[in-house]
C-alpha cells in the first residue's frame, strides 16, 4: 500500500507526462508525412490486412490503459474474421485503430503496424499513414458498420442525402448518376421502393431498416474490407437473422472481407471463417471456426462456451467463470486470466505467455501448452 | 397443475396508450401495447415471457406493480385484485411484489450507499427491528454474493454484474413472493450473465419465490423458466411448459423465433424460417391473426378471423388457425 502523499505525487507525474505527450502530438499533427514512410510490403500477398504487434494506449489521468496490447492477426482476402470477447477486452479499439478513428491524442497507436493491401497495389501501413492518406482509405477501401443504427445516422438529413454524401466525397460521379447509384444501393440491401425511402428521415424507419441503410452506406464505394462492430446487438433475433443473411449475401456479391466484432458466440459460429478470441487487450486464442468451437484449448474460451445457456441443455447449474476482468491499469506481469483460471499450473507465475501453435491454423496463449511443446 | 397455489393470475389484461393530436389534445387512436393477456404463475415457479421489442412484455411487468394504470382486466395476487387496491392497501402489498430492472446503471441511486439502497425499504416496511437492521442487510448482501465491506460504498464503485447483484439484493430483502425481472441479464457479459442467473435460481430454491422473467433472449428463458409465454404485438400467441414449447413449438412465430437464434456450433446448419419484414405498428395491428403479414404459411382465413387462444394439450395453448388438436392442418 502506498501512502496518500506518494499517490498524489504519482498522479501529478502522470499528468505532466500526458501533457508533454499531447503537446508533441499536436506539434506533429499537421506536419507533412512523406509517402515513403508509410508505404510497406505485405508479408503474404493473399492477405488483405496484416496487424502485427499492435499496441494502442489511452493516456488517462490515473495511468496508462493498454487497451490493445500486442495483437497480431491477418485478414485473408474474401474471408470473414470474427473477433470475440467481453466488453472492455479491446475488440472495438482494435477496429478503431484500423480505421484510425481513435480519440487522439488521448488514445494513440504506440507501437506496431497495420499493413493494408490497397486497391492500387501499394500496401499502406495504416499505423503511420498521414491524415490525408487515411481520408483516401476510409470508405473507399475500408468501411465500418457501427452497433447503434440510430446514432450512426444523422437525424436531420434524409436517407438519400446521407448516402449521397459518401459518393460525393469519394467518387467523381455526376449528380444524376449518384441518385441512380443511391437507389441501387438501397434496393441492394433488400428495401423495396427506393425512391420513397430516399426522401425519408431515419426516425421514420424501424431498427432493422436503419441497419440496412447503414450497410448500404458502407458499401457505397465498393470497399475491400468491411468492419462490422456489433452490427446486430441492438436488433431482435428475427431481424438479426435477416441482417446476417444479408451480410453473407453481399460479401460474396462484392467479394469483400469482413472483420466482425461481437460478443455473441452464436453469431461468430455462423458467420466467421477465422475466429480471434481476446481477453484484456490480448489475443488468447486464434484459429479457424472449427478449431475454436470444436476444440477450444484456452481455459477462458472453454469457460465462455460453457457459460452460455444452450437450448438443448438440461437443468444442471450453469457454469460461470469466477471473478471479474482485471483492472486495465497496472495489469500484472503474468497471465491476466490466472486469478480466474481453474487449470492453473506452477508456470503460470511466469511472464505473460506468447501464442503457441497447436496446429497450422490454431494458436493459443497458455502456459499449459508451452509445457507440452517442451516435452 | 390446478392444485398448485397461484401466486399471480392475470385475467384479460389490457393497456392502451392514447395518441393525442392537435391543440385540444384530441385522442385520435390507441397504441394497443397489451391487448387481452391472461396467464398465471404458480408458487415457486418461473414464468418466462419472450417476444421482440415493442411486443408489450415490459408493459405487462410495469402494469402488474401499478407503475402505469391498466386499461382493463384484473391481476389477482393470491386472490386479491391488485388493480382495485387503494393507496394504503397497495403499500402493504408492495413488499410482496418486487421488481428488478434491466439496466443496473440507471436503476440505482448514485448518491446512496449500497447499505441504504438495500435497507431503505426494509426500514420503511418494518421488516426487522432497528436492532437487527444492519445485520439483516449484511446477511442479504452475503446471500447475493456481495462482501460485508461493500455496505458503505456507492454504486459507481461497482461493475455491472455487482450492480445487478445489488438490485437483486434490494428486491429480495423484503421477502417477496413474486419478483418481476425485466431483462435482468441483457446488459451483462456472457460470463457475468451465468453468475446472475445462477444466483437467481439459488434464491428461488431457498425462498420459494416466483419469478416473472421477461426477456428477449430465448436461451436464457429456456434455461430459467418452468412455463414460457410467447408474445406478439400485445397478445400471447403460445403458452406452454418449457420442454413442450422448445421441443414442439406449435405457432409459426415461435418456430421462427427459435430458428433465428444463432447456435455456437459451426456444423449445425439450421433450416431457418426467415421472417420477412418488421413487426407491424401496434397502432393499426393487422386484422385477423396479427401475425399473418409475416407468416410463411398464411392462408386466406388468417387475415379475416382472429384465431382463438385454445388449449391443444394439457397446459399448451396456441392461437393459430392452422394448428388443431396437436397437429398441423
Amino acid at each position: 500500500m502506498i501512502s496518500e502523499k506518494d499517490r498524489k505525487e504519482q498522479l501529478k507525474a502522470i499528468k505532466k507526462e500526458n501533457a508533454r505527450r499531447y503537446r508533441e502530438y499536436n506539434r506533429n499533427k499537421n506536419k507533412k508525412v512523406a509517402e515513403s514512410t508509410y508505404l510497406t510490403e505485405m508479408k503474404d500477398d493473399s492477405n488483405l490486412l496484416e496487424i502485427e504487434d499492435l499496441h494502442t494506449c489511452f493516456y488517462t489521468d490515473i495511468g496508462t490503459v493498454r487497451a490493445v496490447d500486442g495483437v497480431t492477426f491477418n485478414i485473408p482476402k474474401g474471408k470473414t474474421v470474427g473477433v470475440v470477447g467481453e466488453s472492455g477486452c479491446g475488440k472495438s479499439v482494435t477496429s478503431l485503430s484500423v480505421m484510425r478513428l481513435l480519440q487522439e491524442p488521448q488514445g494513440q497507436i504506440s507501437f506496431g503496424s497495420i499493413r493494408f493491401n490497397s486497391k492500387d497495389g501499394k500496401p499502406v501501413d495504416i499505423a503511420k499513414a498521414s491524415i490525408k492518406a487515411m481520408e483516401k482509405i476510409r470508405s473507399r477501401e475500408i468501411s465500418m458498420i457501427f452497433q447503434e443504427p440510430m446514432t450512426t445516422l444523422n437525424p436531420v438529413l434524409t436517407i438519400g442525402k446521407q448516402i449521397d454524401e459518401v459518393l460525393e466525397l469519394h467518387t467523381d460521379l455526376k449528380k444524376n448518376e449518384r441518385y441512380q447509384k443511391v437507389c441501387d444501393l438501397i434496393s441492394m440491401v433488400g428495401i423495396s421502393n427506393a425512391d420513397r425511402i430516399y426522401k425519408m428521415y431515419p426516425h421514420e424507419l424501424s431498427g432493422g431498416m436503419r441497419q440496412r441503410i447503414v450497410i448500404a452506406m458502407s458499401l457505397a464505394c465498393d470497399p475491400q474490407l468491411i468492419i462490422a462492430d456489433e452490427p446486430t446487438t441492438a436488433l431482435d433475433v428475427t431481424i438479426q437473422a435477416q441482417i446476417l443473411e444479408l451480410m453473407r449475401d453481399l460479401k460474396d456479391k462484392i467479394s469483400a472481407s469482413i472483420m466482425l466484432i461481437t460478443h455473441d458466440l452464436g453469431v461468430v459460429a455462423e458467420m466467421a471463417d477465422i475466429v480471434v478470441v481476446m481477453y484484456a487487450g490480448r489475443i488468447i486464442e486464434l484459429g479457424t471456426t472449427r478449431d475454436i468451437f470444436k476444440d477450444p484449448r484456452h481455459p477462458y474460451t472453454i469457460g465462455l462456451m460453457k457459460s452460455r445457456p444452450n437450448m438443448i441443455g438440461e437443468d444442471e447449474k450453469l457454469y460461470s467463470i469466477p471473478g471479474n476482468v482485471p483492472n486495465p491499469i497496472n495489469l500484472p506481469n503474468h497471465c491476466y486470466f490466472k486469478n480466474r483460471c481453474e487449470s492453473c499450473i506452477g508456470k503460470c507465475n511466469n511472464p505473460y505467455p506468447g501464442l503457441v501453435s497447436i496446429s497450422d491454423t490454431h494458436k493459443v496463449a497458455c502456459w499449459r501448452f508451452i509445457e507440452e511443446e517442451a516435452k | 397443475m390446478s392444485e398448485k397455489e397461484k401466486t399471480l393470475e392475470l385475467i384479460d389484461l389490457k393497456k392502451y396508450y392514447p395518441i393525442k393530436k392537435g391543440v385540444l389534445q384530441k385522442v385520435v387512436g390507441h397504441v394497443k401495447a397489451v391487448d387481452g393477456v391472461s396467464f398465471h404463475i404458480n408458487k415457486g415457479e418461473t414464468f418466462g415471457l419472450v417476444g421482440e421489442s415493442g411486443c408489450g412484455k415490459s408493459t405487462i411487468g410495469k402494469t402488474i406493480i401499478r407503475l402505469t394504470p391498466p386499461t382493463a382486466g384484473q391481476a389477482l395476487y393470491k386472490g386479491t385484485d391488485i388493480f382495485s387496491l387503494d393507496k394504503k392497501s397497495l403499500r402493504t402489498l408492495r413488499p410482496h411484489v418486487q421488481m428488478i430492472f434491466q439496466d443496473p446503471y440507471s436503476s440505482l441511486n448514485p448518491k446512496m450507499p449500497v447499505g441504504e439502497i438495500i435497507g431503505e425499504a426494509v426500514r420503511e416496511h418494518g421488516i426487522v427491528s432497528d436492532k437487527d437492521y444492519r445485520e439483516y442487510v449484511m446477511n442479504i448482501m452475503k446471500i447475493c454474493g456481495l462482501r460485508p465491506y461493500h455496505i458503505d460504498r456507492y454504486p459507481h464503485e461497482f461493475s455491472g454484474g455487482q450492480r445487478q447483484r445489488i438490485c437483486i439484493a434490494r428486491s429480495i430483502a423484503l421477502n417477496p413472493d413474486l419478483v418481476i425481472a425485466d431483462e435482468p441479464v441483457s446488459a451483462l457479459d456472457v460470463s457475468i450473465q451465468a453468475q446472475i442467473i445462477n444466483l437467481m435460481k439459488d434464491i428461488q430454491q431457498r425462498n420459494g419465490i416466483s419469478y416473472l422473467f421477461i426477456s428477449h433472449d430465448l436461451s436464457v428463458v429456456e434455461y430459467i423458466s418452468d412455463v414460457v409465454g410467447v408474445m406478439y404485438l400485445g397478445s400471447l400467441v403460445e403458452l406452454a411448459p418449457k420442454k413442450e414449447l422448445f421441443k414442439h413449438p406449435a405457432h409459426p412465430y415461435t418456430q421462427a423465433l427459435l430458428s433465428a437464434v444463432p447456435v455456437p456450433d459451426p456444423d449445425v446448419k439450421m433450416n431457418r424460417v426467415l421472417l420477412q419484414g418488421d413487426i407491424p405498428s401496434p397502432v393499426n395491428p393487422p386484422s385477423g391473426c396479427k401475425f399473418h403479414t409475416r407468416c410463411p404459411y398464411a392462408k386466406p382465413i388468417c387475415s379475416e378471423v382472429t384465431p382463438e387462444f385454445k388449449e391443444h394439450a394439457p397446459g399448451h395453448k396456441c392461437a393459430c388457425h392452422l394448428y388443431n388438436d396437436g397437429s398441423w392442418v
